[in-house]
């Protein structure tokens, strides 16, 4: 019954006599095992645990001769073989050793339960008090609570001194903290579109109504194979899409940004910044496949479903004189995920 | 005495000598501790530890954590020639050219999920035994802080392999974090050293996730043991035990040997599965390039919720104030919700013990049928983490059972509201139901079916009463009631201080504490066995010839007289 008898519910009287709880019947009594009665069973048990370390040697034995048989040669199947043959070996080698030790345990070791005592978390009384007088005379020999100026002087010291550490490391760990890169990509007017990732430029005529294609900035050779360029590309990648024109809204301020109704969007989710790459003919949706935000790509790349608020930035587009498709400009907002100045 | 002993005590003076460890040996070897296999879940979080930390190091011997670009060369045909980062080259090579290389990056791996898996369910046995309670709120918190160190262990790692999958992992916690206002491209240059991906990330996370994690890890995983000592295991209820005692059996040789013997087991099926069940093929999903992506891609599975979180959440919450963004469809789900998950998680135990003022130290655990209402908590929090995680596949369900994604994120939706309110309200009923089951077992033991006719005509089943063991376990429980606060005035008519504070802990307390069931009491039980006559409950003489059935431990069933009963004892 608990203790706290202020309650107005109705309890049971307590007659006189009845205890108030029942008593606790104590540790059940102990059941010996087959091993602690028949010594046959005992010896049945002690040659099992034998048993099982066996296996375990064997197990480390069949592992290194594995190792030494069984070479990786290069090819997948190869690869597999060997890992399958170390992968038993190994798990022989030590399920050997732990079924042993449990099984020994379980059969030969004493189960007889046991009771120890449990004392307080708390100190005794007296060992508080100690305590409380070894801080206090210790705080008297220093002396801080005296010397005001000593005691500012040293937490202003420790409170500093973190410093030379902080600054120079959060100074530095974020490159030049130049935030505002965000706003730009590597879309120039006059850039091709080329395909990713064989990098060749694409005629407008090569797009037929319907296809897709993924785009990134045409660049030399050795400038995609460099960092820089892996960076860059995480903004610059774009997807054209070419749509039946009738089936195209467009913007009043859009309509030159499009051609022969090919249009070309950022890939990079407004989300969070996954590339969206799932294009669905029918309807014109473009599903970003990490948080399914579905855009729109007949109707300016709108968001119909998702966690997406924005659309996808659109890429203003036109052909050149040998009728390659090529960047009016750069976007005219930041790609990609949403972040607090991204409109300042 | 032989050789070998001689050699033994020599040592053991030479050590004790230098260190006085024979009474640390004293204290400890024969130390005792309770047996169930509850208490192993930790255990298996405790030995994936170790395990990742020996498959780690073979890792690190052949991984090279570099994003320097360079041209495969290898047995990989197909990517011959293709440009990559040295971490995933290596990656490569650590699987195909070293012998036994894929072996520990698949049992790594492995590790690394049972080791959140243990981390998790061993939490949920901690929680629904109540295992948190005083002495051990501290340790709790202890516990938690090390889950939260395994996410980021789990992430850091992840990452580290520089492929396509969780290079996409990475570009989305980059568009989390600038999401958080005011810092949060500035957070994201810290984290990448510049722009994203830039060439510091593998590096950095190399760093964290083998040496800073591990090493916070490690130091917690030490103060997690050293309270455990300290406090002594907790342990079932059952005859004898209570809360001043620990029953079990002796470490030495017992669980030398159990615990010892269930490393080598854990790490044994991490072997199995590391050798027979492929995971996270990275050859199959290529090196980063922040172009391609795979519909279906999946995180491991402790950071599903907070994909889900992220899929759920739907778009229209993003806000544009004072021309700053303001993106809470990303904030929202990904730092709100599994902030205020966490927190609930940490705080728990300090919150119970405000609405229960039990001052007590516990060290028997609660069934968790008789604390309604934090059992009911505890499966709503898991209702919750599930429905997320399911979430975070729901382009997966959507395909496996030809389904409408936007239906199921629609149910998940509205779900994410409904279904721990349900979980709460259905787990607590069934708790109150299974604690009222107890009391009738308590008061009228076992059906038979056996019926006997008495010369009257009247019809009895006759019950068997039920041992003392059995009726101890039902009976051994406190009903916590709710809090009873001082009154708004004192007796001159002023208003006291905290009275509102009082009150709402009151309110709290009266949530978790209004229902419940009362454990019998030995005069119930004597009433109950006192042939159905409920007014004779305060009678002495009823009680006593009661209190003698209930007393001695009986085979046979008492005479039907004695056990006839009808059923309004409920509390």
């Amino acid at each position: 019954m608990s203790t706290h008898h202020t309650s107005s519910d109705i309890t049971t009287t307590n007659p006189a006599g009845t205890p108030e709880r029942f008593n606790d019947p104590g540790i059940p009594e102990h059941r010996s095992r087959m091993a602690d009665r028949d010594p046959k069973a005992a010896k049945r048990a002690e040659r099992q645990v034998v048993v099982l370390f066996v296996i375990s040697i064997l197990g480390t034995i069949g592992m290194l001769v594995a190792y030494f048989a069984i070479q990786p040669d290069g090819t997948t199947a190869g690869t597999r073989n060997s890992n399958l043959a170390l992968g038993l070996g190994l798990f022989l080698s030590l399920m050997g050793i732990g079924l042993a030790a449990v099984h020994w345990a379980k059969t030969l070791m004493s189960d007889h339960e046991r009771s120890e005592e449990r004392h307080d978390q708390r100190s005794p009384d007296e060992v508080r008090v100690a305590a409380v007088t070894a801080l206090k005379d210790g705080a008297e020999d220093s002396g801080i609570a005296r010397r005001g100026v000593l005691k500012g002087a040293v937490v202003t010291a420790l409170g500093l001194f973190p410093l030379t550490i902080a600054v120079p490391l959060i100074g530095s760990v974020g490159n030049d903290w130049d935030v505002s890169k965000f706003r730009h990509t590597m879309w120039k007017k006059g850039t091709r579109l080329a395909t990713d990732p064989a990098g060749r430029p694409i005629k407008a005529s090569d797009v037929t109504i319907g296809s897709v294609v993924h785009v990134v900035p045409d660049a030399p050779e050795e400038e995609r194979r460099t960092h820089h360029w892996i960076t860059e590309k995480a903004k610059s990648v774009v997807l054209i899409v070419r749509l039946d024109p009738a089936d195209l809204k467009e913007a009043e301020d859009r309509k030159d940004w499009s051609y022969n109704g090919i249009v070309a969007y950022s890939k990079i989710c407004t989300h969070v910044g996954c590339p969206v790459a799932l294009y669905e003919q029918q309807t014109h949706h473009l599903l970003c496949p990490c948080h399914q935000s579905t855009f729109d790509v007949a109707d300016g790349a709108k968001v119909v479903f998702g966690p997406a608020k924005r659309p996808l930035p659109q890429l203003p587009i036109t052909v050149d004189d040998e009728g390659y498709l090529i960047a009016q400009d750069d976007f005219n907002e930041p790609v990609g995920p949403s972040y607090w100045e991204r409109l300042k | 005495m032989s050789s070998t002993e001689r050699a033994a005590a020599g040592t053991a003076d030479y050590l004790d000598q230098r260190t006085g460890v024979a009474s640390a040996v004293k204290g400890f070897a024969r130390k005792i501790f309770p047996d169930h296999w509850s208490f192993l879940l930790g255990e298996i979080a405790l030995y994936s530890f170790v395990v990742l930390l020996i498959s780690g190091v073979f890792l690190t011997m052949f991984f090279v954590p570099s994003m320097g670009l360079m041209e495969y060369e290898g047995p990989i045909a197909s990517m011959n020639g293709q440009l990559m980062s040295e971490a995933f080259a290596s990656t490569l090579d650590l699987s195909f050219e070293v012998p036994g290389g894929l072996l520990m990056r698949q049992i790594h791996h492995w590790s690394a999920l049972l080791f959140m898996a243990a981390i998790v369910t061993h939490m949920m046995r901690v929680f629904f035994t109540g295992a948190f309670r005083k002495p051990r709120e501290l340790n709790w918190m202890v516990g938690f802080i090390l889950m939260i160190l395994g996410l980021a262990a789990g992430f850091t790692g992840y990452s580290l392999p520089d492929d396509v999958l969780s290079g996409n992992g990475l570009r989305i916690t980059d568009g989390v974090v600038k999401s958080i206002p005011l810092v949060g491209s500035y957070m994201s240059y810290m984290i990448f050293g510049g722009e994203f991906p830039g060439e510091h990330i593998i590096p950095r996370l190399f760093t964290l996730h083998i040496l800073v994690v591990p090493a916070l890890i490690l130091a917690l995983i030490g103060l997690h043991l050293l309270f455990v000592v300290l406090h002594k295991h907790t342990q079932y209820p059952g005859g004898g035990r209570t809360d001043k005692n620990v029953v079990g059996f002796p470490l030495f040789p017992v669980y030398v040997a159990k615990a010892g013997g269930f490393f080598f087991i854990v790490f044994g099926v991490l072997a199995l599965m590391g050798g027979t069940m492929a995971i996270n093929n990275v050859w199959n999903y290529g090196p980063y390039d922040p172009s391609p992506v795979s519909a279906g891609a999946q995180p491991d599975w402790y950071m599903l919720f907070l994909e889900g979180s992220l899929r759920l959440m739907p778009g229209q919450t993003e806000f544009v104030i004072a021309g700053y963004t303001l993106s809470l469809n990303v904030l929202i789900p990904a730092v709100v919700v599994p902030g205020l998950l966490f927190t609930f998680l940490a705080v728990y135990p300090f919150l119970e013990a405000a609405v229960t003022k039990d001052k007590r130290e516990h060290h028997v655990l609660d069934r968790p049928r008789n604390v309604p209402v934090r059992t009911g908590l505890g499966v709503a929090f898991l209702a919750e983490f599930i429905l997320l995680a399911l979430a975070g596949s729901n382009d997966l369900i959507a395909t496996h059972f030809d389904l409408s994604l936007n239906a199921i994120t629609w149910v998940f939706r509205v779900g994410f509201f409904v279904l721990p309110v349900i979980a709460f309200w259905v787990t607590k009923r069934i708790c109150l139901g299974l604690q009222r089951k107890d009391r009738e077992l308590v008061l009228h033991g076992h059906e038979t079916g056996r019926i006997v006719r008495f010369a009257n005509g009247e019809y009895i089943e006759v019950h068997k009463p039920i041992s003392d063991e059995e009726r101890w376990l039902r009976v051994n429980y406190d009903a916590h009631r709710p809090l009873e606060i001082e009154p708004r005035e004192d007796s001159r008519g002023v208003r006291r201080k905290g009275f509102r504070k009082d009150q709402a802990l009151q309110a709290l307390s009266r949530f978790f504490y209004e229902d419940r069931v009362e454990p019998v009491t030995p005069a119930e039980l004597a009433a109950a066995h006192s042939h159905g006559d409920h007014d004779s409950l305060g009678s002495a003489e009823d009680s006593e010839s009661a209190l003698a059935i209930a007393g001695a431990p009986r085979d046979a069933a008492p005479a039907p007289d004695q056990q006839s009963d009808d059923h309004g004892h409920m509390s």
